[in-house]
């Protein structure tokens, strides 16, 4: 190599330099504004909850000229039955959906993923496709089953699905995950006269908990957000969700206390918002692995 | 799928030499057993309620009387005489038609500016991430009602330079485009796949390039484009399958009507209406149907249209 074109090119990334600089700090200016402008209406959504209500069709500025807490009062009790007994349901629902899930999903992604059958990769391809069918064709009749149960108006319809790996998602998550565990172990293990069963519980398991955990979150996360299906099967209001209570809030008493709405609304994102800030590295390399589409 | 734990289960297998049944059992059963709340889910609440629902989208069904059989009536029903199934179609192929590529859009340029060992990347990140995550809830159908309400923070803003913006809610003329605005501003996830999409360019292709002198936009159009057409092509899909599906703005924002004229009348709202405010629950099912279909037929056209396109580097 001479040394001609070389020096050639540091002289040329002296240039370089100056303009990645610019070219850097101008994408910077770009994406702060758009970080701003992103952000800027759930900052003002906090912001209406507590400022005085008067207040809030009068700025559009995020910063309230005085800190008053009387919404999150008057919205709490701002319907027949309190936000209370809709948080506790949403709780309730969301924590029993994800046991139901783990177990569930985990079994049948075990199967899947480790044991030997016949017609395996049938039922696999099943459960694939079950992945791609928009759940309108099932509501009908599914809705028709829990009203002979006897079940709509209870969480049944919500809860018992999740129990039955009905969120095939999450089977090919963990399939995803089971897979990169080296079999080497459960032959090993095998080998020592371990059934499948103490294999799954033993080995599996333990060795998942990051897709268990990124389950776990995402079904709180889906069920916590879920509108329509407790939309459908739970009428009386001391069995809503919160989800439910915002959408009657809405309906009842939105033009009068936007306050109250904008405070319950603020609380209803508290529990997404703090999965969002601790597990944040789970969130984004779950939806990075498996592409989900939130 | 290996089969490499074959040899394992030949030995217990191999142990016994029953009856047929018994040596399927021996060899199947684990399997089997493991699958049982799956398979009990796949037939109880998927297969068997996706048929019914076909049978049912030919029948009158009230929920109260038997269905009653009434061949393709239904399904011609939506295409001849049904001006609200019309308007369904088209505001959802409107808003799948611009929310789709606007949020794709706007998620490949920011993974893009994103992407070049930028400072701060996990902190804009998080913030791109955030509405996507938050998005589907009510509580944000609720405040878009507020930002795009006559006295509304855009309003508000929009004031600072004299202008007087309509209800934007309530003007069937832009009423969807607050939806298609909520959707785009929750490009995060598809953002996020993005990122590590570009994260498996190896960065030596772009040396390469840019030894031979090519332009910043001439590498993003030769290199990075091409090689990310396949998580282009995934993200196309499975967000205009969600485009296809999208309920609660739509719900909460109209209050449950679809409205105003029908602006806001999402397929599946339409679909809901039918289903459970009239229980029209034969027609309801049709209408399922042929959402299955309309999602089938895109899926497979964009398939289809993908080898000539999509670049596949194996």
């Amino acid at each position: 190599m001479t040394t001609e074109p070389h020096r050639l090119s540091v002289v040329r990334g002296g240039e370089n330099r100056l303009a990645r600089r610019i070219l850097s700090i101008s994408i910077h200016a770009v994406l702060i504004a758009c970080s701003i402008l992103m952000l800027y209406p759930l900052i003002w959504m906090l912001a209406a909850s507590v400022r005085p209500q008067t207040e809030i069709f009068q700025s559009g500025s995020i910063i309230p000229s005085a800190i008053d807490f009387s919404s999150y009062v008057r919205g709490w009790f701002g319907l027949r039955i309190s936000f209370g007994t809709f948080f506790w349901n949403s709780f309730v629902i969301a924590t029993l959906s994800i046991v139901g899930n783990l177990i569930a999903c985990s079994l049948a992604a075990f199967a899947f993923a480790r044991l030997d059958f016949a017609g395996r990769r049938f039922w696999f391809a099943l459960m694939l496709g079950t992945l791609m069918l928009p759940y309108h064709v099932t509501l009908i009749p599914q809705y028709v089953l829990f009203l002979n149960l006897g079940w709509v108006n209870t969480i049944l319809p919500l809860v018992v699905p999740k129990f039955l790996a009905a969120d095939a998602f999450f089977i090919f998550l963990m399939v995803q995950f089971f897979r990169g565990i080296p079999r080497e172990l459960d032959e090993a293990a095998m080998m020592d006269g371990c059934g499948p069963w103490r294999i799954y519980w033993k080995i599996m398991l333990p060795l998942s908990m990051p897709v268990l955990a990124t389950a776990a979150i995402f079904t709180f996360i889906w069920t916590w957000d879920d509108f329509f299906g407790p939309l459908i099967y739970l009428n009386d209001m001391r069995s809503y969700t919160v989800q439910l209570g915002l959408r009657s809030f809405v309906d009842s008493s939105a033009q009068s206390d936007w306050g109250g709405l904008f405070a319950m609304s603020t609380l209803s994102l508290v529990p997404v918002f703090f999965f969002f800030l601790f597990f944040q590295r789970l969130l984004i390399e779950g939806i990075a692995t498996t592409g989900m589409k939130r | 799928m290996t089969a490499r734990a074959d040899a394992s289960i030949d030995i217990a297998a191999g142990r016994a030499n029953r009856s047929v049944l018994s040596r399927f059992w021996e060899r199947n059963g684990a399997g089997y057993m493991f699958l049982v709340p799956w398979l009990i889910g796949f037939f109880g609440l998927t297969l068997g309620p996706a048929l019914i629902s076909l049978y049912l989208s030919f029948t009158n069904f009230d929920l109260l009387r038997e269905p009653v059989w009434v061949g393709t009536a239904n399904y011609v029903r939506m295409v001849t005489a049904d001006p609200k199934f019309a308007a369904s179609m088209r505001v959802t192929f409107s808003f799948v038609l611009f929310s789709v590529p606007l949020k794709l859009c706007f998620a490949l340029l920011v993974a893009v500016a994103l992407n070049r060992g930028m400072r701060g990347l996990p902190l804009y990140r998080a913030v791109f991430y955030l509405p996507s995550l938050l998005g589907a809830s009510v509580a944000i159908a609720v405040l878009w009602r507020q930002l795009f309400a006559a006295d509304g923070l855009v309003n508000m803003f929009l004031a600072n330079f004299g202008i007087v913006g309509p209800s934007w809610i309530s003007n069937p003329n832009y009423s969807l485009w607050t939806l298609i605005v909520l959707s785009v501003w929750q490009f995060g996830s598809p953002m996020i796949i993005f990122l590590a999409g570009l994260r498996q360019i190896p960065a030596d292709m772009y040396e390469a390039a840019s030894l031979d002198g090519a332009s910043r936009w001439r590498q993003f159009y030769k290199i990075t484009l091409p090689l990310l057409t396949p998580v282009i092509f995934f993200n196309a899909v499975v967000q205009t399958i969600e485009a296809f599906k999208a309920f609660t703005p739509a719900f909460i924002i109209s209050g449950g009507t679809g409205g105003p004229i029908n602006s806001t009348l999402f397929y599946t709202l339409y679909l809901y209406q039918e289903a459970f405010a009239y229980f029209r629950m034969g027609y309801a099912s049709a209408l399922a149907w042929v959402l299955v279909v309309i999602v089938a037929l895109f899926t497979g056209f964009a398939f289809l249209t993908s080898k000539f396109w999509v670049h596949y580097d194996d």
